[in-house]
């Protein structure tokens, strides 16, 4: 309960500075339509109610937004080219396929690394310099190109995903593979233990906790390297192209229900590697 | 029977500014089933002479054999087991799972962990504690269970650096006790190092002194206590005047007063 207080006080304010910034940003508009109307003196509360019910608003009102994002995923058949959940799953099988080659590509080139003086020191500059390209940039070529070879759809979409995902793990995995104490990796020494079981008996459970703090990270990217993907290839469906649909026909409302879709996927594959973590720190022993 | 032999053995250390001589001309013998300890300041090499046994450091002079092997022959034959100044439990195991550790990357099989596991846990004094995680144990209790672990593969040889080097006196008094029991119904070898003089003679059947900068042996005690040691030997004149010899090397080997005004 005074968990709830807080952050219910918080969410209360969040949406009141909503509504109220609706009002302001929305009122030009209003006056407009209103003169051109004749309507002349209209009371605050009905002006308020007005900009609250644009058709294109410049900033849609709270209600508007979740009664968007309600007719287009419950009010819709799934396989309906409007429906949300129809691109929300698009987005989402992209972003998990991409995690997925993300998180792998990840752990072996930590691996790698770890393992190896001339990788860490070859491989580690480019691995860097990988996240300095912006990826808005290297989207559209990565996308168009592959389709001009053939592959289109899921593949290309999941592989922007992985190029945003694979470099936490990578960082958070080197760190974590090397965080034994000298005595531990002493310990395996005194029984003369191969480097297969020092990695698989130590730098691996070692490095847990460091892989789903990764993880976290990687997964949320990841959805946004698959939206920046969609953006590229309007056919192809997804969140990112009812964003890039939604702006070039003013769709306000559709743009903000899209938002609004993305954010809350990703807390929840946020919330499901959380999950994980904790089901494998029980696992592991942790303190309760 | 010799179990470790050193003869003019020596370690140097490169660093940035200049060698550091961690060991020089050490010369020594330890027979099987003897309990020898190690005593002296910080930076004497008692610790680096440890590893030298367990090929954890490498000599850069003189010979030093470990069953009549050469320390990595010794260390490949898992011919030692040891016990570090922590106790170095893996966080994510439990204790039982902690003592499995070498016999699992020594391929026992599941029947034979289990048998040694109940063993060693029984030797210790730590029955009942096996699927505990060691945050759940005492300090005390965790330095058992890595004892007991370093006994679960029963090599003959048991080296251990200041294993109670971090317990409070009564933890450590209890513990002394148990290990001389422990050596007495396992009759295995132990170098046991330690920088406290009641404790090395309470412990040892042969004191070594040694001294810093560099770190060299000044002097090789025999005990001449009984093998039976209760706890209230250390107020015999007998064990007085063995302290006193070794605080007498202790002094003699490292000039406290001048190098540390």
């Amino acid at each position: 309960m005074n968990r709830l207080l807080p952050v219910l006080t918080i969410l209360i304010a969040i949406v009141a500075f909503w509504y109220a910034m609706a009002i302001h940003m929305n009122a030009p508009w209003q006056n407009q339509l209103n003169a051109r109307a004749d309507l002349v003196d209209v009371p605050f509360t009905e002006f308020a109610a007005q900009t609250w019910a644009q058709d294109k608003p410049v900033l849609p009102a709270p209600h508007q937004v979740v009664a968007e994002i309600w007719n287009a995923t419950v009010g819709l058949e799934i396989t309906s080219r409007r429906s949300l959940a129809y691109h929300g799953w698009i987005t989402l099988s992209a972003t998990l396929l991409g995690f997925a080659f993300g998180t792998a590509l990840g752990v072996l080139l930590a691996v790698a690394i770890i393992h190896n003086d001339a990788s860490d020191r070859s491989l580690m500059p480019w691995i860097i310099a990988s996240q300095t390209i912006p990826i808005l940039a290297i989207a559209p070529m990565v996308v168009v190109g592959l389709g001009s070879v053939g592959l289109t759809g899921l593949v290309p979409k999941a592989l922007i995903s992985m190029y945003l995902s694979f470099f936490p793990v990578v960082v958070g995995m080197v760190k974590g593979l090397r965080s034994p104490e000298a005595i531990q990796l002493d310990l395996m020494r005194t029984y003369d233990a191969n480097g297969w079981q020092v990695f698989w008996k130590l730098r691996w459970p070692a490095a847990m906790p460091f892989l789903f703090a990764s993880m976290k990270v990687g997964i949320a990217i990841s959805l946004i390297g698959a939206v920046v993907a969609e953006l590229s290839n309007a056919s192809g469906g997804g969140l990112g192209v009812r964003l890039l649909t939604g702006s070039y026909n003013g769709q306000t409302v559709q743009i903000w229900a899209a938002l609004f879709i993305a954010a809350g996927l990703a807390a929840v594959l946020v919330a499901i590697v959380g999950a994980a973590e904790r089901w494998v720190n029980t696992r592991m022993g942790a303190r309760a | 029977m010799t179990v470790v032999s050193a003869q003019n053995l020596g370690l140097t250390f490169p660093t940035g500014d200049g060698d550091v001589v961690a060991l020089s001309d050490v010369n020594l013998t330890i027979d099987k089933g003897d309990f020898v300890s190690f005593i002296g300041p910080s930076g004497c090499g008692k610790t680096t002479f440890l590893r030298t046994i367990a090929d954890l450091e490498k000599p850069t002079s003189g010979t030093l054999s470990v069953n009549g092997m050469s320390p990595e022959e010794a260390r490949k034959a898992r011919a030692y087991g040891y016990v570090f100044q922590a106790a170095a439990l893996y966080p994510w195991r439990t204790i039982e799972k902690n003592i499995a550790l070498p016999l699992e990357i020594m391929g026992h099989s599941a029947a034979q962990q289990a048998e040694r596991i109940q063993r060693t846990m029984e030797l210790v004094n730590l029955s009942g504690f096996e699927k505990k995680y060691p945050w759940q144990l005492s300090g005390g209790m965790q330095q058992r269970a890595s004892i007991a672990r370093a006994l679960s593969f029963d090599a003959d040889l048991l080296l251990m650096d200041e294993p109670f080097g971090a317990l409070d006196e009564i933890v450590r008094d209890h513990l002394n006790s148990e290990l001389l029991k422990l050596w007495a119904r396992t009759e295995k070898t132990i170098c046991f190092v330690t920088h406290s003089i009641p404790e090395a003679v309470y412990l040892s059947t042969k004191i070594v002194v040694m001294s810093p900068r560099p770190g060299r042996v000044t002097d090789i005690i025999e005990s001449t206590l009984p093998r039976e040691r209760p706890l209230d030997i250390r107020e015999t004149p007998e064990f007085l005047a063995i302290a006193a010899r070794v605080r007498e090397g202790l002094r003699a080997g490292h000039s406290y007063d001048e190098d540390h005004v």
